[in-house]
């Protein structure tokens, strides 16, 4: 049972603000995906392999060389602010 | 008065030492410009891609098969969320259910004692940005250089129930690690980092107390430090009937003591779901059985050798295996002269001393295994003397030269030959006829300082005992 609570623990999480309205509508949403889910449940899938991915592929790596990065100055055309030094600027954050 | 039992978990993250970072082709120096190491993988821009690095699953298999961990023969990675300005993706790439290696231990020495702890996983991830907190602008500076650089992150069972045997798990685990060469383990650089769980209960109880999170270690005394303070705060509490928080709190190493951060605590809740963009991995026994192949040979089982090949003291062998490039140095050395406790006496007095006041490690030296044979076969052959011996060996240190070329240039070649010798006895039994004469009065013991005169005229040159013999002779002679 997902509750108005639920809705608004996981919003917050993910750092949405959400209306009342909003609230209301995605905690019906959510019930409703999770019922389904719950259909599945029931299902015997004693025979099916569990995915783990979508894709049928695995063992895709790189090897350990090095490639070109991006240029400090590049990267600062899209920060929203920056020292002009190279580091990204950030409300304070204490740890 | 009750008794209370410490239990202790570790978790350690390593940085491994690959070329590039774990998902994409960065380099990984350290305490280069800030953001000059990064690309659209690392920084998380909209449409980049992570592809494992190869050498990262290695590693992550060399550690768990050398922590006696089971190696999971199916692997796949995670998205651990939460915001934070040190992670651009909002979620760190990281292994939950299946991690490389599982259920393992390390052997670790306390004292006499030696103790199993258990290791409960270890698993691969992506390191997080660096902060800097910048106060007086109100403002943190973000830099992603080390964003994705490689971790293995090191989970123990609570086994452990005294901050010392915390501390000997680490200098243990360091040791091994720094054998795999699969990290520098460099505390300073942050290549090693330790966060604690530590909890306190009624001696004889069997379930565990609510633990406490420690972080911000910045090096193993920190680490035994702020478990004692931790230990003493807890049973404090509890004695004065107050319940202690499960929660996360930062040691001080200022002010020694640890504050709770309670700003974080929302963060635990981590909705890990499965990494889609990365395809899962599986892992052969073959696969397995080739890495094994490239284990090295570990500290434990290099001391039991030292101990029964070289004949050497516990105390000897340990202090060679504990540095493995000193270890390595040593049978350097015996395979070119089979004299290994002379070798061995030479290096954990002698050489190390030196080393330890120039600050450099043995791989940062001057002098060569051959050369370092050369001088104490010198020595031992009575070609210099031992104190000689030690003088050549700082400027072999300073300069790189053989001890040959040294002695031939200062004229250090001992001085033994008798008439040489009786020359000079004769000038110090002139020169201190009054000692001389104490000796004749019965007072032996000044003898010594006869010696010492005659030593001082060689400029350390001669044999000290057989200028001794020389000078009784003269005494026996009248």
């Amino acid at each position: 049972m997902i509750t108005r609570k639920d809705v608004q623990y996981i919003a917050h999480l993910s750092r949405i603000h959400l209306q009342e309205s909003e609230v209301e509508k995605l905690t019906n949403d959510l019930e409703g995906i999770l019922g389904y889910i719950e259909k599945l449940n029931k299902l015997n899938v004693s025979a099916v392999k569990p995915t783990s991915h979508v894709l049928p592929i695995e063992n895709v790596f790189r090897q350990d060389i090095e490639k070109p990065s991006l240029n400090p100055k590049d990267i600062m055309k899209f920060s929203t602010d920056n020292d002009g030094k190279g580091s990204f600027k950030v409300p304070q954050v204490i740890e | 008065m009750k008794t209370y039992e410490t239990v202790i978990g570790l978790e350690v993250h390593l940085q491994l030492d690959t070329r590039t970072k774990i998902f994409c082709g960065c380099v990984t120096h350290f305490g280069k410009d800030a953001n000059s190491q990064t690309c659209p993988v690392c920084l998380g821009l909209p449409g980049s891609l992570p592809v494992l690095n190869q050498k990262v699953l290695e590693y992550g298999m060399k550690i768990g098969l050398a922590l006696n961990c089971a190696i999971n023969t199916f692997v796949k990675f995670d998205r651990k969320n939460y915001y934070y300005p040190d992670l651009p993706k909002a979620y760190q790439i990281s292994q939950y259910d299946f991690p490389i290696a599982k259920k393992g231990s390390l052997t670790i020495t306390t004292g006499e004692q030696t103790k199993k702890i258990g290791i409960t996983r270890a698993h691969m991830e992506e390191d997080a940005g660096k902060l800097i907190h910048s106060p007086e602008i109100k403002c943190s500076l973000v830099d992603y250089n080390r964003t994705g650089i490689p971790l293995v992150e090191i989970v123990s069972e609570p086994d452990m129930r005294s901050s010392q045997e915390a501390y000997d798990y680490l200098t243990s685990l360091k040791l091994l690690m720094e054998y795999l060469d699969v990290s520098d383990c460099d505390m300073e650089k942050g290549s090693l980092r330790c966060d604690a769980n530590v909890s306190i209960r009624e001696a004889g109880n069997q379930e565990f107390g609510t633990k406490t999170e420690l972080k911000n270690l910045n090096s193993f005394k920190a680490v035994k430090a702020a478990i004692d303070y931790e230990v003493a705060r807890q049973i404090k509490m509890v004695e004065a009937g107050e319940r202690i928080v499960q929660e996360t709190r930062l040691w001080n190493d200022e002010k020694q003591m640890t504050f709770s951060m309670r700003s974080k605590e929302e963060a635990h809740d981590y909705r890990y779901f499965p990494e889609p963009d990365l395809v899962p991995f599986t892992i052969t026994e073959n696969d397995i059985e080739k890495v094994r192949k490239t284990l090295p040979e570990f500290p434990l089982e290099k001391l039991d050798r030292f101990i029964r090949q070289y004949q050497l003291s516990d105390y000897d062998a340990n202090v060679l295996v504990q540095d493995k490039q000193l270890a390595k140095f040593f049978e350097d050395c015996v395979m070119q002269w089979n004299a290994p406790k002379k070798i061995c006496n030479w290096i954990t007095s002698v050489l190390k001393q030196e080393l330890n006041k120039r600050k450099i490690n043995i791989s940062e030296m001057r002098l060569t295994s051959g050369y370092f044979v050369g001088l104490i076969k010198n020595v031992e052959e009575g070609v210099v003397s031992n104190l000689v011996g030690k003088e050549i060996l700082t400027i072999m240190l300073d300069t790189g030269r053989t001890c040959m070329s040294i002695i031939e240039e200062k004229g250090l070649r001992q001085v033994s030959d008798d008439n040489a010798l009786g020359a000079i006895i004769d000038t110090v039994l002139v020169e201190n006829a009054s000692i001389v004469e104490q000796i004749k009065g019965g007072k032996e013991s000044a003898i010594g300082f006869l010696v010492g005169q005659a030593m001082k005229k060689t400029q350390g040159k001669a044999n000290p005992k057989k200028i001794g013999e020389l000078i009784k002779g003269r005494f026996q002679n009248g």
